[in-house]
């Protein structure tokens, strides 16, 4: 018999429910603990001056209006894929094929652009874009969600395969639409007559990509909050069991939000290529599907809440950019500073949810 | 036999969980030798402090000493040192390893496992106290009460020395009952010392030498079993007096409202779970079903809830309004509905298929009701009305309507459930071992409903565990064994032995035995 333990030195409880602005208190102290940290770091590694840092890393996102502006583009991008992610990790479906929904939808708007440049009017072209890109996202979803419902086949392996054909589609078009020639590009569509661009509003180029994810955002934040639809959605993603209880036809459901998810994703590909590149290549969604997945997640599929994620992450990739080229840094010195401010703000996450317990001691924050 | 000494004393125990206090500074002493039963209504903190002692909870004040020397335990690992071994509620055994296997799993060894040393210590383990239980069998080929024995025999191998059952008997026949409180008595003469947690007051009069009542997290006393009663143990254990008695109304004007014939389920992996079953379900009357746990209870409400595929067979709904029959077989939730078969169901998983856990109260009464309207949104406020009379009406103690329903007891949980299914205007009422882990005073409240319903005309079909509450609370009691009818008795003068034996072969087999 062993008499000697002693009582464990540090115990892990859950907390009950806190306060919001306590929760909101604990995250801003990981914030101010992660400039803190990053501030040792860049010190004792490449001796700058960390504020001139953090400022550099403002003035990369907000230093110009045509910076500023570059930030909303990507920001309203990232948010919109965000958003389109959304009903599908809610209802517990793991939708990490965005990228592929995502260049299916460029892939379509791209066609348009091209067979039907000259034989549109522009705002013709816009909707025609708009539609049939999310008819092609549609279908990538639809096809993982398919096979869910009639074979139970797991979503997370085929939608991550589906990035695979939709980017070996991409190659494929891309040398079909070569240009110029032996460019192994498309190059700018319709770079003289502008057919199917996003146009240029009060002056601003990405003003109507803006404006479109703003309306989608709200849009997705009353669908999932109050329809029929979105409660449906919560339900499911719940309780299969509970859903059938109740006479819902999970099947139908599962279809039919993955079709709804890969639609917007595929969307986002419209806003990508007629609202930002003007081009199509294998790199148009760039990662940011993935990325899409921790907006969605970290804002619990708030819709408003996903705004301040995608700034926080177009703030720091925008920011390491800047600091990288204006210190001479390497890339990987910037990633570093934003792995560890993002830790910090995601391990706050935890402090909201559990305590710890020291021996001897109170509980602690 | 009862020595006075204690060989394991808890003083002060604490343990919070969030604003919730599971044990309120609870001293126990635990004698050497002797079979204690730990008795309390649900949330009274009687698991939470037999987790402490076996290490699967860590106690936020208090200290613990065994056989005199204060102790730390942090782990199972630390409970199974000091000879402290727990059986909880829900088997914790790998389905597809063999009973030596799962017996020592986890445990540390040298060099090659030699399984047939181990399924000789099995045996002789056993042997001595008369259990029935081949080493080299597979856990999925095994009765519940037999993985039961699994989980005794697998504390005993590890010479544990005092050992707590948590709920034991909830899964068991009136025989298997029987056979397990002989097990105990044998270990009792071989100096284990026993803990059992139950809320069954026979059970307690039966087995135990001293009886230990828990009250909303703290001590409420310590009784020698044979100088008390069961009056004063519910008092103690309620904290007022209750009356014991369930009431059974006459039925009111029964006639045929759901009659099942001929049902065949087969389950996926071609096993068959009902075979052949007919039964007539009638207005303001509660038709009892009773059998083992696995005989085909579940599957039978299932498919009549429109959740189960079956083989074949019919269900016909009787309007009682027109007396229209209506044949609903393979029909899914919605389409039932559709027909104007109001149908409600309790079904046994409460917060997995009857509710969602993370979900409010409000959101929870929506469920059945969500689709009403023409809108594409969704109406808030009837169900949240609903939600406040019920918890008003079923007295559902809930700090407000916005709670996740999974943070509320099993008791107000299934006040919940209950509210919201009787608050459709059934006219056919389905439940699921209602009553399942609630205690007393929740119970009867469960009682009250169900026999309320059936004064309203409600043809009540009431699946249940416990014999006892079947034998005075229904009509007419169903016995179902292994998938087949083995009969249907009056539940006015039924006896209980008989039912039970019913339950575990049916009629015509009793030659066989």
């Amino acid at each position: 018999m062993n008499k000697s333990h002693n009582t464990p030195f540090l115990r892990i409880a859950k907390r009950d429910s806190i306060k919001w602005w306590h929760g909101w208190l604990i995250r801003l102290a990981g914030l101010f603990l992660a400039l803190v940290v990053s501030a040792i770091v860049i010190y004792a590694i490449v001796k700058l001056n960390p504020v001139k840092v953090y400022a550099a890393m403002f003035e990369g996102n907000f230093g110009t209006s045509r910076r500023l502006w570059v930030t909303m583009r990507d920001l309203v991008m990232l948010l919109c894929i965000g958003l389109g992610l959304a009903p599908a990790f809610k209802m517990r479906f793991w939708n990490i094929g965005a990228e592929g929904q995502i260049l299916v939808g460029g892939i379509a708007t791209a066609a348009v652009m091209i067979y039907f440049g000259s034989s549109m009017p522009t705002w013709l072209l816009l909707i025609v874009c708009f539609i049939v890109s999310c008819i092609a996202g549609a279908i990538w979803g639809f096809i993982p969600a398919i096979f869910k419902a009639r074979y139970g086949t797991n979503e997370t392996l085929f939608t991550l395969m589906m990035n695979y054909v939709a980017i070996q589609l991409t190659s494929y078009f891309v040398a079909i639409w070569e240009n110029p020639f032996g460019s192994n590009t498309v190059g700018i569509i319709n770079q003289q007559t502008q057919a199917g661009w996003f146009p240029t509003m009060l002056g601003q180029k990405y003003l109507l990509n803006i404006i479109i994810v703003l309306a989608l955002t709200v849009g997705m934040y009353v669908y999932l909050r109050y329809s029929k639809q979105g409660y449906e959605i919560a339900v499911v993603g719940e309780s299969n069991r509970t859903a059938r209880y109740i006479g819902i036809n999970v099947n139908r459901v599962i279809v039919r939000t993955m079709m709804i998810s890969g639609a917007i994703c595929g969307m986002a590909g419209y806003i990508a290529v007629a609202g930002a590149s003007h081009t199509i290549s294998t790199s148009t969604a760039g990662g940011s599907g993935f990325t899409a997945i921790i907006v969605a997640w970290l804002a619990k599929f708030n819709a408003f809440m996903m705004i301040l994620v995608a700034a926080l992450l177009v703030f720091l990739e925008k920011g390491a950019i800047q600091i990288a080229s204006q210190y001479n840094l390497n890339d990987f010195a910037s990633k570093m500073i934003v792995g560890i401010i993002l830790f910090f703000i995601l391990g706050s996450e935890f402090f909201t949810q559990y305590r710890l317990i020291f021996r001897h001691s109170r509980e602690v924050k | 036999m009862q020595g006075s000494k204690a060989s394991v004393c808890m003083r002060d125990i604490t343990k919070t969980f969030g604003s919730v206090v599971a044990n309120d500074r609870v001293c126990l002493d635990i004698n050497k030798g002797e079979i204690l039963a730990l008795l309390g209504e649900n949330g009274s903190g009687k698991t939470t402090l037999m987790n402490i002692l076996s290490g699967i909870y860590f106690p936020d004040a208090g200290s613990i000493s065994v056989d005199g020397h204060e102790v730390t335990i942090r782990s199972p690992k630390d409970a199974f040192d000091l000879g402290i071994g727990m059986i909880h509620q829900h088997f914790k055994l790998v389905d597809v390893l063999t009973v030596a296997e799962n017996i020592i799993l986890g445990m540390p060894g040298k060099g090659k496992l030699d399984l047939k040393a181990v399924g000789e210590k099995v045996r002789a383990i056993c042997q001595a106290y008369g259990f029935v239980l081949d080493p080299e069998k597979k856990i999925y080929d095994l009765s519940v009460s037999q993985k039961q024995t699994v989980e005794i025999v697998k504390v005993l191998y590890r010479g544990a020395e005092i050992l707590i059952l948590d709920e034991p008997t909830a899964v068991l026949t009136p025989q298997e009952t029987e056979k397990l409180f002989n097990i105990l008595r044998n270990m009792r003469k071989a100096g284990k010392t026993i803990v059992i947690i139950t809320h069954k007051l026979h059970e307690v009069e039966e087995i135990s030498d001293r009886v230990v009542v828990l009250h909303r997290g703290k001590f409420v006393g310590s009784l020698v079993t044979r100088d008390t009663n069961a009056a004063e143990m519910t008092n103690m254990m309620v904290g007022r007096s209750v009356s014991l008695n369930i009431k059974r109304p006459d039925p009111v004007d029964p006639k045929p409202r759901l009659m099942v014939k001929n049902l065949t389920v087969t389950d996926k992996d071609g096993i068959t779970k009902l075979s052949d079953v007919s039964f007539t379900a009638n207005s303001g009357e509660i038709l009892g079903i009773a059998g083992i746990s696995g005989c085909g209870q579940k599957e039978l409400l299932e498919s009549i809830a429109g959740l189960q595929v079956y083989e074949s067979g019919s269900i016909i709904y009787i309007d009682p309004e027109s007396g229209e029959e209506v044949p609903f077989a393979g029909k899914d939730p919605r389409e039932i509905l559709a027909l104007g078969v109001m149908l409600s169901f309790v079904p046994e998983d409460r917060l997995g298929m009857g509710l969602v856990g993370n979900m409010d109260l409000t959101n929870n009464m929506m469920l059945r009701s969500f689709r009403k309207g023409k809108s594409v949104f969704t109406d808030r406020k009837t169900p949240q009305q609903l939600a406040g009379n019920v918890v008003k009406k079923l007295e559902v103690t809930t700090p407000n309507l916005t709670i996740p329903v999974r943070r509320l007891s099993g008791g107000n949980v299934q006040k919940v459930l209950v509210g919201r299914e009787i608050s459709s205007a059934p006219t056919v009422l389905m439940t699921a071992y209602a009553v399942r882990g609630l205690d007393i005073n929740s119970s009867y409240t469960i009682y009250d409903l169900v026999n309320q319903q059936k004064q309203n005309g409600v043809a009540v079909i009431f699946v249940g565990e416990d014999l006892d509450v079947l034998l005075e609370l229904c009509d007419r009691i169903l016995v179902l064994c292994g998938g087949k009818v083995s009969g249907i008795v009056p539940g006015r003068g039924a006896d209980k032995n008989e039912v039970g034996l019913m339950m575990t072969r049916l009629k015509g087999d009793k030659d066989n035995e």
